[in-house]
């Protein structure tokens, strides 16, 4: 086949076209965005967590029966379309103390996880900011905290401060903090020897403004995803706690202690301890999966 | 080596004397003393009481004494069961946790590694994506939820299992696997992961170009340095399967430690809450303390510099 000069044509090169952009430019956080939405199981994970936190909002007026009214002509209802999750031992409707529930746990959960992060990203800021001796004791300070076993901990707290919300918070942000804090430190002491912290520094920004501006915003990927593994943690804990009947106390409503409640009666009444048994499971299945999906979102090299 | 180990034991006696002084305080501003739910009793027998348990003393007293006691492994006596001492519970209660902890971790280690192994082998294939699903329920579903349900429709339902109580083989079978689900998937997904940066490494390479089959090379040579980070695990296994037997105990009707336990929070009985605490504690740091040094010997790259890493 002969292929002659004139089929081609002299395009010529212009340097400005060559180095045009043309894809708009993507924030870290869009480029978070878009690889997260592609994994499937976290989207799923996202949607259930929003319905669950829809249903805590809204699940508690869609029925006309309270969580703490007792009728006792009532009690131990199958599921019906009356009582629709049925009633307890004492006729309380199970689908508003179901949501009840929700409520509780999800706020256990993410005070908890406020808490942390607030006490961890302090620590660990100063800790690996201040670098040397105050770095050493302040680590070895958490080392030892975080010895001491964690559940036991929380169990003798409860067990001396006495049961309720405020105490189960406490008792699990006592060491629940050093796993923030260490995570931080250690960002910190990897991004304090960056040439933009040494620029802001020659700029005369002071260690606040430095922290809050640029330490800490950087470090922003692993302390979301510690944030949010730490919060189906806390409502384990919660629901673990009321379980061994050192949780809420009635008639305050936790799944732990509907489970709790529900336990002795499995035999005959299976309800009672199967919705909240189902909406635990779910709603720590949903937070773990988006956890998953937003460390791998966030950190593409750590994608197995 | 040894400056390690003697770093390490010099921490977890730290850790052990804050969890006793906290166990010995916290006993102190506990609402009530032990004798209050009783009648209302003669201020002389409550004197005599309070001699016969040392409570007489100034509280520096008491607290030595405790510390004195805890060397000694002595835990004092139930405040509820008179006849009893915290002693006595351990010995008869720790056996039955003990064999049961055992089975829950051979299954979870059996389970998790076989899970693990699969999905890293047949990666991104619809095994993998069984066996991680299998593994993110098993994480998300806590362990006394498990057991409920293994036990209504395992047992009440279809009858294969006993229900409750621990006499034979059998009894075992329920509440080892309930005890032993979540930890059975963190193995799986830590096998996993292990598995995947093994068989993207050079010699694995080597192994294929030399024309070692698929099998020889899992087994060779793939596994036996996939198996470190499990190793690892080991330590917060034991506290999972440790804690965990508190419900899993209670659930089932078994007589171990972990039944005992939540009783002694339910009756408010302050010495064996205590003393429980601080037996768990020491077993729990002692087997952390193991794994470390374990870790150390099984893996020859960990050089341990007692606690310098990240710096």
């Amino acid at each position: 086949m002969q292929i002659s000069k004139d089929k081609f044509q002299l395009v010529g090169t212009k340097i400005s076209e060559a180095e045009k952009i043309s894809k708009p430019s993507l924030s870290f956080w869009k480029d978070v965005f878009i690889r997260f939405r592609k994994n499937k199981l976290a989207m799923f994970g996202l949607v259930l967590l929003a319905i669950l936190i829809f249903m805590a909002i809204f699940g508690p007026y869609m029925t006309e029966y309270d969580y703490a009214t007792n009728d006792l002509t009532n009690k131990n209802q199958e599921p019906s379309s009356e009582h629709w999750f049925g009633t307890d031992d004492l006729g309380r409707d199970v689908f508003a103390r179901t949501w009840e529930g929700a409520r509780i746990s999800i706020f256990i959960g993410v005070a908890a996880a406020l808490i942390d992060l607030f006490i961890g990203v302090l620590w660990g800021g100063i800790s690996g900011y201040k670098g040397g001796r105050t770095d050493e004791m302040m680590m070895r300070f958490a080392d030892v905290l975080y010895g001491v076993p964690y559940l036991l901990l929380v169990i003798l707290l409860m067990v001396v401060l006495g049961q309720g919300l405020g105490t189960m918070i406490l008792a699990m942000t006592i060491t629940g903090w050093i796993n923030m804090a260490r995570i931080v430190r250690g960002q910190v002491l990897s991004l304090k020897s960056q040439e933009y912290v040494l620029a802001a520094k020659t700029l005369g920004a002071n260690t606040s403004r430095i922290m809050a501006k640029h330490l800490i915003p950087n470090s922003m990927a692993p302390i979301l995803v510690t944030m949010t593994l730490t919060i189906p943690n806390a409502i384990f804990t919660e629901a673990f706690l009321s379980f061994i009947g050192l949780g809420l106390t009635p008639p305050l409503a936790s799944w732990g202690t509907m489970a709790n409640d529900g336990l002795p009666a499995i035999r005959y009444y299976p309800w009672r301890l199967f919705f909240p048994a189902i909406f635990i499971s779910l709603t720590i299945f949903a937070f773990n999966v988006v956890g998953d999906g937003l460390r791998d979102a966030l950190d593409p090299r750590l994608r197995k | 080596m040894a400056k390690y180990i003697g770093k390490r034991l010099l921490y977890m006696l730290i850790s052990l004397w804050l969890i006793i002084t906290a166990t010995f305080f916290f006993m102190r501003i506990a609402p009530g003393n032990p004798f209050t739910s009783e009648k209302q009793l003669p201020p002389e027998i409550e004197a005599n009481l309070n001699a016969h348990y040392g409570l007489d003393k100034p509280w520096y007293a008491q607290y030595g004494d405790y510390l004195l006691k805890v060397v000694k492994w002595d835990f004092g006596p139930s405040f509820k069961y008179k006849s009893q001492t915290v002693n006595d519970l351990i010995s008869e209660g720790f056996p039955v946790s003990f064999i049961l902890g055992m089975e829950a971790i051979l299954l979870a280690v059996a389970f998790g590694l076989i899970l693990g192994i699969i999905a890293a082998l047949k990666h991104n294939k619809w095994q993998d994506y069984t066996a991680m699903i299998i593994a993110v329920a098993g994480i998300s579903v806590p362990s006394f939820i498990m057991a409920t349900f293994l036990q209504y429709f395992l047992a009440i339902k279809m009858g294969i299992f006993p229900v409750a109580r621990f006499e034979t083989f059998m009894h075992t079978i329920l509440p080892a696997l309930a005890l032993a689900s979540t930890p059975m998937a963190f193995i799986a997904r830590l096998t996993r992961s292990s598995m995947l940066e093994v068989m993207s490494n050079d010699y694995i390479k080597t192994a294929k170009a030399k024309g070692l089959s698929q099998g020889v090379i899992t087994v060779k040579h793939a596994i036996r340095n996939a198996l470190l980070p499990v190793v690892t695990y080991m330590g917060p296994l034991t506290a999972g399967i440790l804690t965990g037997s508190f419900v899993i105990e209670r659930i089932f009707g078994i007589p171990g430690l972990g039944a005992h336990f939540v009783t002694s929070i339910t009756n408010r009985d302050y010495t064996v809450i205590m003393g429980v605490t601080v037996f768990y504690s020491i077993i729990l740091l002692a087997s952390i303390l193991l794994v470390d040094i374990a870790y150390g010997i099984i893996d020859p790259r960990i050089k341990l510099a007692g606690g310098k890493k990240g710096e």
